[in-house]
């Protein structure tokens, strides 16, 4: 078992920076998740703690050892492609079975760890066919057997539940959950869909143009977010964000929305009267905003102009002055569309944020 | 370390064919420039060129030469346009016609020389049918000096006969990147086809019909074989003249002025080949 | 019910594509009975057009005659060193072409196309030069050598189409379950790619059986087939012709027939 860290990576395509300085320590037996939107470097951070690509600069370490510049198979890592890469030449057995017939293991212990590995897959029918006799699913779950009988200290995955239809992905999802709990390698997933972070990940590292810009406990990004990015990326639907002006009445900052007033939590407070007169976001994701039917303290004038009842609860969608928001409600809340409603911020729940630079603002 | 190596792979696999081609093509190429316009020792001349022009040959071996090449060329791009766009047609057993048409892909011009020696001589196939349908009393002499015009054809027949299945598998390539929604199975020598043809699918073969073309233009300065087997020398054609003063003659330097001039109009068919194909690609939206 | 214009434009387009496939087929036809034939009947007058007079006195002579079985294994060992050199020498450079970007790539590519133009003709005579003092002129070796340098260009284009068509990934996944590049080549690269190398191969080989020009031109007295029926083109019998020009289609037809499927992509490699 081993950590990992990479060390101010850098690389670079042509004019594309790919990795842009990024640092990042993961716990031995972490699950890691990298997300981010596509292009946005994090299949090429993986390729460069595997080996397929070399960094043009920085260190990479798994446990104490520098491996910045081993070769993928010196490395111990195994590895979970997109595409899959199930060699399409070999049945499911010789497929597993790859890497440990390339360390020469003897035949029985080869014979035994496949068939252990296809068994934790739901494989074991299936070892004498070739891929093309397989169904996507199948071939997917081949690729992690073939990663996983290796025992690699280090487990890498890139996307790959993306090539799946809806259903299957929300298996394979609970499945990956409970083979990390029993095999507990150190594991990156890299994916662009938020809630197979939220889902998996012990930690998130969120990524946006070849920089890390969040890297927290799941709840801490869908709570916290860092900036503007980071918030609208992640959540269905994303976080709400009200533009206002800071003003300091009698020592105390508040929010101007409109003609509405938004009090900040406590702790904020201080930061906030720096800011006076600046303008910044209330940024809040809409299960935190409630109807109100009178003018309460934190209440904002809104109309509201869809309904979407969901099952499990009803999705608004408000206008505040002349921005649209997303308001998550009770599934026997009682609204129409052109009713004029107040809405009430949960001033804990607000993240404030420098409307220049997106970024929030955090207790001075 | 290994950054080393990595950048080095993709150099280091194409070394042996780089070398190997400098040496087996480029450094003759220059040698047969050396051997046409150098004297015994080492002077630059132009007497080989003189020699070679005051030949008797040469005038006949430049004009058939060109003729062959105007005649060849458009008979073999026509014939194979209309195998491709008729293989094109995916009509039932068309893999089966397809393979009878590329047949000729695996024939030499020497081999296909013979077959229609077999077919044009004076007790050959074609004169034995004619005779049978009561369309000749005695034999015509197709592969005879007196009749010219019909040696002449005979050439071209063969060539065609053998080249067209190159011409018609780029065409066909060519084909295939075309999308489908251009072409109908249905009705495919309709009036409305016909049109479709020429006004659209026509262009949009452009790139491939070009390098057909020259591609065919090229090798087309080469033929030789095929001349030998069924004229003689009757018909000089450049490279057969290469060809005889080397191995009937042995004069090497003579036969060398044959071949840079038959390198000459390589390089201008080629040059022309590359602009065509520069700009012809970027239309057809190709890398 | 398919009208009626459907089916005479049916039976038009089955009418042209016949036409055109006997056009394709009947001189092999007629060369086959030709070359099967007693050698009176080469000579009779008129020619019968079914294989009455069939015999295998003509081809018995051809092979018979003098140089002749030596030439056919001329032709074959050169064909296979060709073979052999050119798919050791290229294959790995359309590899390095089909998986790497390096600076000079494009031009290397247009280098290779334009060699492919270089006719043999003018190559030949200063080879042959060279080779006289090389002690390579009219050795198997030397018309070896300048067959494989005919086919490189060939084997390299067609071969990067073929590597080309083999996933990268599939190669990376083997190099992080323990391959190095040589062992991730060898054990998924190569199984997937066999068919396909196998077609450049034969087609390879196909190329040095009917190269003529050089062959003729490097050669005095270890002829291969197509420079041992050019040079005696003029002195020899019309049977002995027939037969040899049969003898040398036979093969080559047989063994693009087997690639068959392989024609169009490489042929459409060629020409990009
Ligand atoms: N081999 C490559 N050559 C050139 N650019 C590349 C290459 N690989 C990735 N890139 C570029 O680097 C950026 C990051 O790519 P990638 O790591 O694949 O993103 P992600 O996996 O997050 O979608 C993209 O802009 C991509 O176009
Ligand atoms: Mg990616």
């Amino acid at each position: 078992m081993a950590g990992i860290q990479f060390q101010s990576i850098r690389k670079i395509f042509g004019k594309t920076l790919a990795a842009n300085d990024v640092s990042l320590e993961i716990k031995d037996g972490e699950f890691m998740v990298l997300l981010g939107p596509s292009g946005c470097g994090k299949t090429t951070l993986l390729r460069c703690l595997a080996g397929l690509e070399r960094v043009d600069g920085g260190r990479v370490l798994i446990g104490a050892r520098d491996v910045t510049e081993l070769a993928p198979r010196d490395r111990k890592i195994a590895m979970v492609f997109q595409s899959y890469a199930v060699f399409p030449h070999l049945t499911v057995f010789d497929n597993i079975a790859f890497g440990l017939q390339m360390q020469s293991r003897p035949r029985d212990e080869i014979k035994r760890r496949v068939e252990d590995g296809a068994r934790l897959l739901e494989l074991s029918d299936y070892l004498a066919r070739y891929p093309a006799q397989l169904s996507g699913g199948q071939r997917q779950r081949v690729a992690v057997a073939r990663a996983i009988v290796m025992q690699a200290a280090v487990l890498l995955m890139d996307e790959p539940l993306s090539n799946l239809d809806a259903l299957l992905r929300l298996q394979m999802r609970a499945e990956l959950k409970r083979l990390h709990q029993e095999i507990k390698a150190t594991t990156i997933y890299v994916t662009h869909d938020q809630v197979e972070a939220l889902s998996l990940g012990d930690r998130i590292a969120v990524m946006q143009n070849g920089r890390i810009v969040q890297c927290d406990a799941p709840m801490n990004i869908y709570d916290y977010p860092a900036n503007k990015f980071v918030g609208g990326f992640i959540g269905t639907p994303p976080m709400n964000f009200l533009p206002g002006v800071v003003r300091v009445n009698e020592g105390k900052p508040i929010a101007a929305v409109g003609e509405s007033h938004i009090a900040p939590s406590v702790a904020l407070a201080s930061a906030l009267i720096e800011k006076n007169g600046q303008p910044i976001l209330l940024g809040i994701r809409p299960e935190n905003l409630a109807l109100a039917s009178a003018q309460h303290a934190n209440t904002i004038r809104a109309r509201v102009l869809v309904v979407e009842p969901l099952g499990s609860h009803k999705l608004l969608t408000v206008q505040v002055g002349a921005e649209i928001s997303k308001v998550s409600v009770a599934p026997d809340q009682r609204v129409a569309p052109n009713d004029d409603v107040w809405l009430h911020f949960d001033p804990e729940k607000i993240r404030w944020m420098d409307a220049a630079t997106g970024d929030a603002i955090h207790p001075g | 370390m290994r950054v080393r190596t990595e950048s080095i792979l993709p150099y280091s696999l194409l070394a042996p064919t780089l070398i190997f081609i400098t040496l087996l093509i480029v450094v003759p190429i220059f040698q047969a420039f050396l051997l046409a316009f150098q004297t015994a020792d080492g002077e630059f001349t132009l007497t080989q060129f003189e020699k070679m022009i005051a030949d008797t040959s040469f005038a006949d071996a430049l004009k058939f030469t060109f003729l062959l090449l105007i005649f060849i060329v458009p008979a073999q791009v026509v014939l194979a346009l209309v195998m491709a766009l008729l293989i094109h047609t995916r009509f039932k057993g068309h893999t089966f016609f397809l393979y009878i048409y590329a047949l000729p892909l695996a024939i030499s011009d020497l081999a296909a020389g013979i077959v229609w020696l077999a077919i044009f001589t004076e007790r050959g196939f074609l004169n034995s049918g004619l005779f049978q349908l009561g369309l000749l009393e005695r034999p015509f002499l197709f592969l005879s000096y007196q009749n010219l015009p019909a040696l002449f054809s005979t050439l071209i027949i063969a060539e065609s006969w053998r080249a067209t299945a190159i011409v018609m598998v780029i065409l066909l390539a060519g084909l295939q990147v075309i999308p489908r929604d251009y072409f109908e199975a249905a009705d495919v020598f309709g009036a409305n086809t016909l049109k479709r043809t020429l006004f659209v699918v026509l262009p949009l073969l452009r790139p491939s019909l070009q390098n057909a073309l020259i591609i065919r233009t090229i090798f087309a300065f080469q033929t030789f074989a095929v001349v030998l087997a069924l004229a003689g020398r009757v018909i000089p054609v450049l490279t057969g003249e290469a060809y005889n003063w080397y191995a009937l003659n042995r004069n090497a330097n003579i036969a060398a002025a044959y071949s840079t001039l038959v390198l000459i109009f390589t390089v201008i068919a080629t040059v022309v080949y590359f602009r065509l194909l520069r700009t012809s690609t970027a239309e057809a939206g190709f890398d | 019910m398919p009208s009626s214009r459907f089916i005479l434009n049916r039976i038009f387009l089955y009418a042209v594509a016949i036409a055109l496939a006997v056009w394709t087929l009947a001189p092999l036809y007629l060369i086959a009975l030709a070359a099967f034939s007693t050698k009176e009947a080469v000579f009779q007058w008129p020619k019968l057009f079914l294989p009455t007079a069939f015999s295998t006195e003509t081809m018995a002579f051809f092979v018979g005659s003098t140089g002749v079985l030596d030439s056919v294994k001329n032709s074959i060992i050169v064909a296979l060193v060709t073979v052999v050199a050119s798919l050791i020498l290229g294959a790995p450079g359309g590899y390095a072409l089909a998986r790497f970007r390096f600076r000079g790539k494009d031009a290397i590519q247009l280098g290779f196309l334009i060699s492919k133009m270089f006719p043999t003709a003018i190559l030949s005579v200063p080879l042959a030069i060279a080779f006289l003092q090389m002690d390579l002129y009219d050795t198997l070796w030397g018309v070896a050598l300048m067959h494989t340098a005919m086919a490189l260009p060939f084997v390299i284009i067609v071969t990067a189409g073929i590597f080309v068509g083999v996933p990268r990934d599939l190669e990376e996944a083997a190099q992080t379950l323990g391959c190095n590049r040589l062992q991730a080549f060898w054990r998924v690269v190569m199984p997937l790619t066999i068919p396909g190398l196998a077609a450049a191969a034969i087609f390879t080989f196909v190329l040095s059986w009917n190269e003529v020009f050089a062959a003729t031109i490097l050669t005095l007295r270890n002829r291969t087939l197509p420079a041992q029926v050019l040079s005696g083109l003029s002195g020899s019998p019309l049977y002995y012709r027939y037969a040899g020009g049969f003898f040398m289609i036979l093969p080559a037809v047989v063994f693009i027939f087997a690639i068959r499927k392989y024609l169009l992509n490489m042929w459409g490699n060629i020409v990009r």
